[in-house]
Parts: structure tokens; C-alpha cells; sequence
């Protein structure tokens, strides 16, 4: 695998021997089957308990009975799950982030030892709905409202582009209510709640994407996450899940890359020689190995930031930024070296390229994530 | 009961490795080591006879440089008890039967029921430290194993063996020594959890002097070349061209 800047010595004992061991589950048991599940639009739900099993879920929650790996750690799993497809490490980072994140931030501590260990272990799947049809970049637009009642809380409204929602047993649902956006643990069994399947991607197949719908949801006083108060509180939760993205883009761009380079050794064309000894596809090969590279280091350093607390928004969204971009640029570099294979799904490249388009738009927009930077460059803010 | 499981640190399997231009050996400097394979297999199956038996101990054991460590955290992650490392700076200085007298003076020190191997590791392919250490100790051997069975009373365990015409089944009794085949079990991952717990067990360290070992290697490794590269095949024209050449170049028709 690339490491021109030997990454790997940068790392501990353990954090190589996490690395190896997703390497290993990922290439015996991920890699087989996820073609399949892509073509179908289906989440390879097999793996779920297995996720469980060898403690991907919640790897860097200190607690509990979970690992409390470092940040690095953490961030080598989702690279790793990511090279296989960026729905599989989507559903880790739903998960482990935006999940039993936001409850460790926010939640009770009955509603932290009544839903992390079930979560760790793969036995509950949980969702998280802020995003609606006509709130995407600007969550402040929500609709979904929150409304108190004698014995707690009435839920109304919808959510839109959820990653494992209709697999989820509990959802965060973030709705506006009299003091602000709060957010609440809605089970999936309520009354009045529903989750549908979002068809017709084509991108992301492999991952569970779905809407949700809420119809005088009664919530008991005990769903609120009582440390919620306001957006703020969504989205520090979705600066967590960004940190790992900005890790994950960097499984997809070596899994392209590496495929690539594979290809153009062996393919032949122009008097017996490999496509890899023509200097344009040696220039792609160059320029991909440079920005994987700079991505590397952006999110190495960054894991470090957050586990001294010293990583901010801002950091953040620069590496969320830069990683996807370039992940996306390597990709499509990939699937152009294979030429008309490069279009079949025999070869990952234009699936990790299809995937990525989501993951650029999602967990704030490339555009945002470029606004934020000038923000905080320039101290004036684009949106105001 | 008390399992020993021994471990090698060996280059990744899958990397092509290189010589030194001197022949003295292969090139480690950015290569990739990990616990040899059947080794692995040797430590699942030693974890799951104690869990199994509802209890035991099993201890990781290697011989080798500090680097080694990361060898036998590999077996602690997986889920063994505590580790053993025998501190030796070159794998080249010693043979199979200064490993087989080492282990027979850990086995001295810790006393198990029973030693698990792999069959053999992949650098050396020597296939000769189990049937060593066995006869050392005076214990009974069961090489090759695919099933291991040991019995409700722990005095014997019953050892399929895959041999080239079919599988033989051996009775040994207990303590023994077995090597484990491909096909014994398939190991499980080392879980992130286990990585994390691994960290805190222990691991002790010996020296040949300490473990009263002389390291004196009855076979000493001369030079290592590298096999002649093949030859470019050739294109025939011709059936008969293709018969002239077996006959009168490779001989092979009479």
C-alpha cells in the first residue's frame, strides 16, 4: 500500500495491529461479497455482528467496555473499510460518531449504559436525521418540531438522506422545539414513525439511505438528549464524523490507486510496452501518489490535533475538504487509466468515484466546507 | 490446563524478499514481519481447548530480537495470557535445535500440559523443532495435526493427522508436543478490544544464559543464493518444429 512518507513509522505497536487486522476482516470478508451487494443496492447486513465481534463500532470510545483506541487508530479502520467501499465505512462512522457519539456528548447516563454497549456490540443500529427535504446546507431550516406535552414530547415532521435508517433500531432525531433544536432517541417501534428505502442512487448502493417520517410521535420525557441545546449541539457531533471521513476518502483513493497502477503494469498496448511506461499515465500515477500523500499527513496530523483536544471546526473542514477532493480526483484518474474497463464493476475505481460524489456533497458540502475556511481566513462570513 | 504455544516473528508472506548482495541472508529493512502463519493456528487452537476446558492458562513464547514483542502481543491480542520472549539479536546464529533445547528449558519453567506449533514456519521450512523439542523432553509427538481431542481427564488427547493417503488418528498421552496443519482451525482475528487489553499483559524476557542454554548451533546456514532466473520461452512455428526440438534441445522424445 502507498506510504511514500512512511506514515507507518508514525505509528504505534497497536495501531499497526489494528490496521492489520481490518486489513485482513476487510480483504477476507468485505471484499468478496460488496460487488454483489452494490449491483443490488443492498447493505451487506452480514456484517453487522461481525463489525460487533472484532470492536469496529465505537473503536475510539473510552468506556463502556469499548476499545478506546486512539484517534489515529480509529482513523486507519475507516481507511481501511473505506478502500473497500465508502458505504461500508459509512455505516461505522453513522455509528460510532454521529450515534454513540452524540449520545456520549449529550445523552442521560441511563441513556449512555442503555444504548452504547448494544451499539458497540452491533446489536442495536442507530441513525441520525438532521437533514430534511428542504434543510440540507442550511439545517436552521428545518421543519420537524418537537412540541411538549404532560408526559414528554410530540414529534412531527421528516428526514431525508439517513444512512441506516431503515435498519436502524434508534434514531437521533434533531427537531425544533420552544428552546431550540434539541435532539431526541426515537426506537424505531413508535407509534407514528416510519422509515423508507430512497431508491434510485447511483451512488453509495452498497449503503442503507432512507427517509424518515414522523407523525405524532408521542416521545417519553426520557427521550430528549437533555446536553442538546441547539444546532451547535448537531453540529459538534457532525465535526466527529467529519474527522473521519477526512480519513476514510483516503481508503477509497488508495484502493483506486492501487488497482490502477496494477493495471497499467500488466496492460499492454503500443508495441509490446505497458500503458505504466507512457508518460501521461506516469504524470496521473505522480500527481495521485503527491495528493494521497499530502492527504495522509493532513489526516495523520489531524488525529494527533484531536487527541491532544486541540483539533478545531476549522482544521476540520479544511481536511473533510482536501481529503474527498483529492480522493475524488484519484479515483476518476483511476478509472481512466483502465480505460473502457474502468466502467465495469469489475474494477472499483468508478464505484469509489460514484461514492464519492456523496461523500463530497454529504456531512457539509464541499462549497460549505470552502466557506467556513474563508470565514475563518478573512474573519467575514459569506453567509451573513 | 497449561498450554505453551511457540511463535516465530517471520517476513510478511505475501512480499517478494530480496537478498543481501553478500549472501549472508535477506534483506529485512522495510519489510513486513508477522507470527507465522500455522503458528496462528497453533495459538487459536491452544485458546480454544482452554475455553473448552472452562479454564487454563496459555502462554506465547518466541525467541528472538525486542521486535519480536510485537510477535507475541499478536498472541495476547488474540487472547492469550501472558508471553515469553527469549532474547536473541540473529536468527542465522542459532538452528532448530538450540530453539527445541530453548523451549524444552521454558517448558522446564512453566510446566504445561501440552506444546502447540505450527508444523513449520515459512522462512526456514526446517520442519524440525516439534520432532526436536519432543525428543528432548521425552514427550510424545503428534506432527501434522488437523483435529486435536483431549480427553475429560487430561492425561491423553486423540490427534488426527493428515497424512499423503488419508488421516491417521494418533492417541498421545499428556504432556505432549503437536504441530499444527493448515487445516486444524481457522484462526480468529485479533479484536480490537484485544489489541487494546494485550497492551497491559505481561511478558517476560530470558537469555540463553539464564535459561542455563548453550547456543550452539549444530547446523550453521553457509549462503543463501537465489534460484536461477528462468529463461524466455520460444514461439514454434510448427508442430514439427516443436517435436524436433523435444527431440534434439530438451531430449525429452525419443
Amino acid at each position: 500500500m502507498l506510504d511514500l512518507f512512511a506514515i507507518e513509522e508514525l505509528l504505534s505497536p497497536e495501531e499497526r495491529m489494528v490496521r492489520d487486522t481490518v486489513r485482513a476482516f476487510v480483504d477476507a470478508e468485505v471484499m468478496p461479497c460488496i460487488v454483489e451487494h452494490y449491483r443490488a443496492g443492498t447493505f451487506p447486513k452480514h456484517l453487522i455482528a461481525r463489525f460487533g465481534e472484532l470492536g469496529l463500532l465505537g473503536a475510539n470510545v473510552k468506556g463502556y467496555g469499548m476499545p478506546g483506541l486512539s484517534s489515529t487508530a480509529y482513523g486507519l479502520i475507516l481507511a481501511e473499510l473505506e478502500r473497500a467501499d465508502s458505504g461500508i465505512r459509512s455505516f461505522c462512522s453513522v455509528q460510532t460518531s454521529l450515534v454513540m457519539g452524540t449520545i456520549l456528548l449529550f445523552g442521560s447516563d441511563a441513556q449512555k449504559s442503555d444504548w452504547i454497549p448494544r451499539l458497540g456490540r452491533g446489536e442495536a443500529i442507530g441513525c441520525f436525521g438532521l437533514t430534511e427535504a428542504d434543510a440540507g446546507s442550511n439545517p436552521g431550516a428545518m421543519r420537524t418540531t418537537a412540541k411538549r406535552t404532560k408526559s414528554g414530547w410530540l414529534l412531527n415532521g421528516s428526514k431525508r438522506w439517513i444512512t441506516n435508517g431503515t435498519l436502524a433500531e434508534v434514531a437521533i432525531v434533531w427537531a425544533k422545539t420552544d428552546d431550540g433544536v434539541r435532539g431526541f432517541l426515537v426506537t424505531s417501534n413508535t407509534p407514528g414513525f416510519t422509515a423508507r428505502v430512497m431508491h434510485g442512487k447511483l451512488s453509495m448502493r452498497a449503503s442503507d439511505t432512507a427517509e424518515l417520517f414522523f407523525e405524532d410521535c408521542a416521545l417519553p420525557e426520557g427521550a430528549l438528549l437533555p446536553a442538546s441545546l441547539g444546532l451547535k449541539s448537531a453540529l459538534m457531533a457532525l465535526t466527529q464524523a467529519r474527522f473521519g471521513i477526512a480519513w476514510g476518502a483516503i481508503g477509497a483513493a488508495i484502493g483506486s490507486f492501487e488497482c490502477a497502477r496494477d493495471y497499467a503494469v500488466t496492460r499492454v498496448q503500443f508495441a509490446g510496452r505497458p500503458i505504466a511506461s507512457h508518460q501521461i499515465i506516469q504524470q496521473h500515477f505522480a500527481e495521485m501518489a503527491t495528493e494521497i500523500t499530502k492527504a495522509q499527513l493532513v489526516a495523520w496530523r489531524l488525529a494527533e490535533l484531536k487527541d491532544a483536544g486541540k483539533m478545531t471546526p476549522v482544521q476540520v473542514s479544511l481536511a473533510k475538504r482536501n481529503n474527498v477532493r483529492m480522493a475524488l480526483d484519484v479515483s476518476r484518474r483511476a478509472r481512466e487509466i483502465l480505460g473502457a474497463n474502468g466502467v465495469c464493476d469489475d474494477y472499483p475505481p468508478m464505484r469509489h468515484a460514484a461514492n464519492l460524489e456523496s461523500v463530497y456533497t454529504y456531512e457539509g458540502t464541499h462549497d460549505i466546507h470552502t466557506l467556513v475556511l474563508g470565514k475563518a481566513l478573512t474573519g467575514i462570513d459569506a453567509f451573513a | 490446563m497449561k498450554i505453551l504455544v511457540a511463535v516465530k516473528r517471520v517476513p510478511d508472506t505475501t512480499v517478494k524478499l530480496k537478498l543481501k548482495p553478500d549472501g549472508t541472508g535477506v534483506v529485512t529493512d522495510g519489510v513486513n514481519f508477522e507470527v507465522n502463519p500455522f503458528d496462528v493456528i497453533a495459538v487459536e487452537e491452544a485458546l480454544r481447548l482452554k475455553e473448552k476446558a472452562g479454564g487454563g492458562e496459555v502462554i506465547v513464547a518466541t525467541i528472538g530480537s525486542k521486535d519480536a514483542t510485537q510477535q507475541l502481543r499478536h498472541g495476547l491480542a488474540m487472547g492469550a495470557d501472558r508471553g515469553i520472549l527469549v532474547v536473541n539479536d540473529d536468527d542465522n546464529a542459532i538452528d532448530a535445535d538450540v530453539v527445541a533445547r530453548t523451549l524444552k528449558a521454558v517448558v522446564a519453567k512453566e510446566q504445561p500440559t501440552l506444546v502447540l506449533v505450527g508444523k513449520q514456519s515459512p522462512d526456514g521450512e526446517s520442519n524440525q523443532v516439534p520432532q526436536m523439542l519432543a525428543e528432548h523432553l521425552g514427550w510424545p509427538q503428534a506432527t501434522f495435526a488437523s483435529k486435536v481431542v483431549v480427553a475429560a481427564d487430561k492425561a491423553s488427547a486423540e490427534v488426527t493427522r493428515e497424512a499423503d493417503g488419508g488421516l491417521e488418528t494418533l492417541s498421545v498421552r499428556l504432556p505432549a508436543v503437536i504441530s499444527a496443519d493448515l487445516r486444524l482451525n481457522e484462526p480468529r482475528y485479533a479484536s480490537l478490544p484485544g489489541i487494546m487489553k494485550a497492551k497491559a499483559k505481561k511478558i517476560d524476557e530470558f537469555t540463553f544464559e539464564s535459561l542455563g542454554v548453550a547456543k550452539a548451533p549444530k547446523v550453521t546456514a553457509v549462503g543463501f543464493f537465489a534460484p536461477p532466473e528462468r529463461k524466455a520461452g520460444a514461439v514454434v512455428a510448427s508442430v514439427e518444429e516443436l517435436v524436433n526440438k523435444l527431440k534434439n534441445e530438451a531430449k525429452v522424445l525419443g
